[in-house]
């Protein structure tokens, strides 16, 4: 966890935690809904503040391995962690299992590494409008609201690729 | 007459800046500042006195038993117990409540027997007695609250009869401020056989408590939220239940004589009192009580509820708000959720604004259910605090309303 000066010059503004862009998909959360014929599910609770969320994807096979053909997601939390569910959701749909976990590591580097990763740039074209959760890692206690949803996306894939490689549903 | 502007001198904390504002602390129903005189008593303590009580045959040993003795007796007057024996002293609340638990509860409980509680109850007066429900078989049952969050006295008639072990309950809810009519309920556990717990952690700092009028048998408090350090709290218990109980930790301090055949325990309050003692917390603690009653009970309720209505007023005239729990005997605390913002958002909003305030659940996760809500937002005030401040309250909860309308 960061060091948190509470009179630190540098301090963003509300204004970049909370974009409009974040409170539209607070407001209008994308892909907010439970996936029938799901191919893995997962579950991510956050006690301490209550954030309860579940994500459901569907695979499909494809070249390369599976491909996400469809995700949801449904729950209830603070406006953060339901635009980064919304978000991700958009963002990883139709990509392959593979592509998602590269989005995925991408996107948790990005508001919890101090420094960022090496090749820096791709990554930011890589998570394209998921970069505007840069304004999260000024605000340290509010990192996990934003991280909830992808550390559930992250087992939902890994059950994903478990049931795609076990034969899965044919 | 003590003007609050002199007094939040005595409170080094209170001058702290946070995110370039002046710091609004508005989060005393989970801890209170300290004044500067119950760190020095300490700091003195630690320099001057310090030695390790009870076993010295010198005389700073000695000196130091006698002043962590001293506030012994000083909580037997600030809570109005028959005997000094009466008070023991532990971590806080929370161990109070898991040593009657242990050492009183679990000894007399069986299967089919049940322990009644509210439906208010913070997690710590709450998890100890349903893990020993579990574990004993026996019956957890809950006296629901109303839409005011008042108790239904007559569910608890019903609730509280012969077979029921023990009667837990907060004294003043610190979710919705509520008091709740704790002699009421030790009336009802009598009359059925039963005891009456009563955590009052939440009671203590705005109101003086008297436990022989309250008739209830156990009561708790912890230090740090009535001015005093963390890490010490009081459990007050009738002598006649604390001799029949057996210890709850074993160790120094707490035998009467020892050897491999056989140990035989000290009388209470020492019985449950293994191990060293935060003797130079509780010192402290003797020194936010001295304090406390240097303010005087009339002056911190009368500041305390012209804070609270002036909140209140600032608050409900906000678009979309709903303020929790009603009634006359309110603690100077407010719970309450704006529209479908999320308590953390509005948090972040006015910890932004230098405002501290409590967010979420309150370690009282079935109060939030009753109420139809994941979560609340908690502002408590203490007597330091300033209109001011409850103005500013406001104003930000308005530009959160304004950023997540």
């Amino acid at each position: 966890m960061n060091a948190v000066n509470p009179e630190a010059a540098n301090r963003m503004p509300l204004e970049d935690l909370y974009q409009e862009v974040i409170l539209d998909h607070n407001r209008r959360p994308r892909n907010f809904k439970a996936i029938e014929n799901s191919t893995a599910s997962c579950h991510g609770h956050n006690p301490l503040c209550g954030d309860d969320y579940d994500i459901y994807v569907r695979t499909v096979p494809a070249d390369g391995g599976a491909r996400i053909e469809d995700i949801g997601f449904t729950g209830k939390g603070c406006a953060i962690s339901k635009a980064s569910g919304s978000m991700m959701t958009a963002k990883v749909k139709g990509k392959s299992l593979s592509e998602a976990r590269g989005i995925k590591d991408a996107f948790l580097d990005l508001v919890t590494r101090d420094t960022p990763a090496a090749g820096a740039s791709g990554t930011e074209a890589l998570l394209g409008s998921l970069n505007i959760f840069l304004g999260v890692k000024k605000y340290p206690i509010r990192v996990k609201c934003a991280t909830l949803v992808w550390r559930a996306l992250e087992e939902a894939l890994d059950r994903a690729e478990s049931s795609t490689s076990s034969g899965g549903p044919s | 007459m003590k003007r609050v502007e002199d007094v939040r001198k005595d409170f080094p904390m209170l001058a702290v800046r946070m995110n370039g504002r002046p710091l609004a602390y508005l989060d005393n129903a989970a801890s209170t500042q300290k004044p500067a005189r119950v760190l020095e008593r300490m700091d003195r303590f630690y320099r001057n006195e310090y030695a390790n009580v009870h076993r010295g045959v010198y005389r700073l040993s000695y000196d130091a038993t006698e002043a962590c003795e001293a506030v012994r007796e000083q909580c037997r007057r600030f809570l109005n117990a028959a005997s000094d024996r009466e008070i023991v002293f532990v971590r806080g609340a929370t161990e109070a409540v898991n040593l009657v638990a242990s050492s009183y509860a679990a000894d007399r409980a069986k299967p089919g027997m049940s322990i009644v509680i509210t439906q208010t109850e913070h997690h710590a007066n709450l998890v100890p007695w349903q893990a020993l429900c579990e574990r004993a078989r026996m019956k957890l049952e809950v006296i629901p609250v109303d839409d005011d969050g008042a108790l239904d006295m007559e569910a608890a008639k019903t609730l509280i009869r012969p077979g029921v072990l023990l009667v837990a309950a907060g004294h003043v809810s610190n979710v919705l401020g509520v008091t709740h009519d704790v002699r009421a309920l030790a009336r009802l556990a009598h009359a059925a056989g039963s005891v009456l717990f009563v955590d009052g952690a939440q009671a203590v700092p705005h109101q003086p408590v008297d436990v022989r009028a309250l008739e209830c048998d156990f009561y708790c408090l912890s230090s740090h939220k009535i001015y005093g350090p963390t890490g010490v709290g009081v459990l007050y218990g009738r002598l006649d239940l604390l001799e029949s109980m057996r210890p709850y930790q074993y160790g120094g301090d707490m035998i009467e004589s020892v050897s491999f055949e056989r140990t035989t325990y000290a009388r209470p309050p020492q019985r449950f009192e293994a191990g060293t003692p935060p003797f130079a917390e509780i010192v402290g603690l003797g020194e936010a009580i001295t304090y406390l009653e240097g303010l005087g009970w009339d002056w911190i309720a009368a500041r305390e509820r012209e804070l609270f209505e002036h909140a209140l007023k600032g608050l409900t005239a906000i678009p979309g708000i709903k303020v929790y729990g009603r009634g006359a005997h309110r603690a100077s605390l407010l719970s309450f959720t704006l529209g479908d913002a999320h308590p953390h958002d509005i948090g972040t909003v006015l910890d932004e604004a230098g405002i501290a305030v409590r967010a979420g659940h309150h370690c009282a996760e079935p109060t939030m259910r009753r109420f139809g809500v994941p979560a609340m937002v908690r502002a408590s005030f203490s007597f330091y605090n300033t209109t001011e401040e409850a103005d500013r309250l406001a104003a930000a909860v308005e530009s959160a309303r304004k950023i997540f309308a």
